[in-house]
């Protein structure tokens, strides 16, 4: 018994972890893949309906071509592109920084990254609260830009881009201190080389030097950027409340699948737009590793 | 010492500086604001956390709290105990869950990350392959299918439910592994000289070597199953099963934008988001130790 354990330990050791990700991860992305291609309401057995989801997706659902995938593409790229550069030019101001400043700014626009999901909204609503008490509205009509104090979160006007915002403030996690780490790391004598080969000002330095020796860290730091982005999308429904959010100013494709599967209990219809998110969040990891992936290997 | 100096001037870089200079300032000039952006909204919620009811109500609104109160604190209690489930018990839930998924997906990632890195097998590479596809796994995107596997396992209504789902972490292995890539082979090859088997290296040689790495991923997992409210929301009914983050999202759709629920929610805020911070700011030299690992190739 003692000799088998210890022949198979490496079955043994990888078994429950392997058993946990094919039961929650691989076997899910399964399903959703299947169920996609059915009409199901959870009631009854799933009716296989070969591709007519995919059809009405693309052609039958206004709601998803006119606001989800526009507010998609936006969302994704201020959120993903631009939140990507922001931490990169962040931790690269702060590895720029000394030692206790830095630790110090780091904790600091690390933290909001800790409020995820919930408590994001509600930090956030005390700002754009609605009433002329509201910190942004108060803010605003003392400043005379506004007359009457604006429902912030209920307007299809701003709430895009109060989500944009909310986002961006708390997408500064692990991405980022993977980034920070990996520009910290970089050799100092890269940087000499790269002056004796007539590297001028920093600017340079961070296109030559920095940029190609904390690649790996910058593909992770991509990858978490690009999860953190799509994770987070249910900010819209957090902020304004319902779903779906006023006039779909702010539905996002996460939000429309929760609105079709748990709303409606169209599952097929809603796995139909799971398995375009996944191929979406796919192709964006095939950029990053296009970018920053090294060839090599 | 003299070469030193003149490789210092040479030293244009600027990372990690010593001491403070002239030059830095212009840094200072932009990271101050921004640093002040991110942390504000905590500030307020802090603040609002404390203000008595009249205060939240006031008009023109205060930023900084002029009577401090615990009066919030305790109506969150309150509110609760008529629902005939005290908030401690939520907050309870959420304690033992977390402490369950940390602990477990320490071992976990340990152990495969173990295997992966340092045993040659058949499937090794393809395992590391799908991990790595999986980093980039949005949880939120399979919710549907991942529902249909809780109801078939029958975890509904189990507390097992706000566990299981969270604990394959592929993030977690992925740092895990990248760590256990440090340790040169010959260690691991001595101690199988001396006769250790595999679960001998693993928790005396491997686990007390890649502490900075369980950290990072203790950090990530706290993270993951305190802020958690998918299974509270889908997977359980019952209502003294479901966790604080929950009990926090709802008592948000209870009190709505109604300012008066403001400092409640205020106070639920912080509770979700001290532990939080505070582990991080414990553990944060560790984390960034595993972060200048985290390269992908």
């Amino acid at each position: 018994m003692k000799r088998l354990f210890e022949k198979h330990s490496i079955a043994i050791l990888l078994f429950p972890y392997i058993l946990l990700f094919s039961l929650f991860i691989i076997i899910p992305v399964i399903a959703a893949i299947f169920l996609s291609f059915t009409d199901f309401n959870t009631l009854e057995i799933p009716a296989f309906q070969g591709i007519d989801n995919y059809i009405r997706l693309f052609t039958n659902d206004d709601v998803f071509m006119q606001h989800v995938v526009p507010n998609t593409i936006i969302y994704a790229i201020t959120v993903g592109v631009g939140g990507y550069i922001l931490s990169f030019f962040l931790a690269w101001t702060l590895s720029q920084l000394t030692k206790v400043p830095r630790m110090i700014l780091a904790v600091i626009i690390y933290s909001p990254s800790l409020t995820g999901g919930v408590l994001l909204s509600t930090v956030w609503r005390v700002v754009f609260n609605g009433d002329k008490s509201g910190y942004l509205n108060y803010f605003l009509l003392q400043l005379g830009i506004i007359e009457q104090p604006v429902l912030w979160l209920q307007s299809d006007k701003y709430l895009l881009i109060i989500m944009i915002i909310v986002t961006l403030w708390s997408s500064m996690g692990i991405g980022f201190l993977a980034i920070l780490a990996g520009i910290m790391n970089v050799n100092e004598e890269l940087y000499e080389a790269a002056r004796i080969d007539g590297v001028k000002n920093r600017f340079q330095e961070v296109i030559h030097v920095t940029i190609p020796a904390a690649k790996p860290q910058l593909l992770f730091g991509a990858v978490m950027s690009i999860v953190n982005t799509f994770s987070a999308s249910g900010v819209g429904v957090a902020l304004s409340g319902t779903n779906p959010t006023p006039n779909y100013a702010g539905q996002l494709i996460v939000t429309h699948i929760e609105d079709y599967g748990f709303i409606r209990y169209e599952m097929g219809y809603a796995a139909a737009v799971s398995v375009i998110l996944l191929i979406i969040i796919q192709m964006a990891s095939v950029g990053a590793n296009k970018l920053f992936g090294s060839k090599d290997e | 010492m003299k070469k030193k100096r003149r490789y210092s001037k040479l030293h244009t870089s600027g990372v990690n500086p010593q001491r403070f200079s002239k030059g830095q300032i212009k840094f200072y000039i932009y990271i101050i604001p921004i640093a002040a952006f991110m942390i504000l909204p905590i500030i307020f919620i802090t603040m609002n956390a404390f203000k008595p009811i009249d205060e939240i109500f006031a008009y023109p609104p205060r930023f900084f709290v002029k009577t401090p109160t615990f009066d919030n604190f305790k109506q969150l209690f309150s509110v609760s105990s008529e629902t005939n489930i005290p908030a401690s018990r939520y907050l309870f839930n959420s304690i033992i869950t977390t402490i369950a998924v940390m602990v477990t997906t320490l071992l976990l990632s340990s152990a495969a990350g173990y295997i992966l890195s340092k045993k040659e097998f058949k499937l090794k590479k393809t395992l590391l392959t799908i991990n790595n596809i999986a980093l980039m796994f949005v949880a939120i995107s399979v919710a549907i299918p991942r529902y249909f596997v809780i109801v078939y396992s029958g975890l509904q209504d189990n507390i097992l439910a706000n566990i299981a789902p969270l604990l394959a972490m592929p993030v977690g292995l992925f740092l895990v592994k990248q760590f256990i890539d440090q340790i040169p082979n010959a260690l691991v090859e001595a101690a199988v000289i001396d006769g250790a088997n595999d679960y001998k290296i693993l928790t005396k040689l491997i686990i007390p070597l890649i502490k900075p790495a369980l950290a990072t991923v203790a950090i990530l997992a706290f993270q993951i199953s305190w802020n958690n409210t998918e299974a509270s929301t889908l997977y359980i009914n019952q209502e003294t099963l479901k966790t604080f983050a929950f009990y926090m999202s709802s008592l948000q759709n209870k009190t709505g934008n109604l300012i008066a629920g403001q400092g409640i929610a205020a106070v639920a805020t912080l509770i979700m988001f001290l532990p939080n911070l505070i582990l991080f700011i414990i553990l944060q030299s560790q984390v960034m130790n595993t972060m200048a690992h985290s390269g992908l190739k």
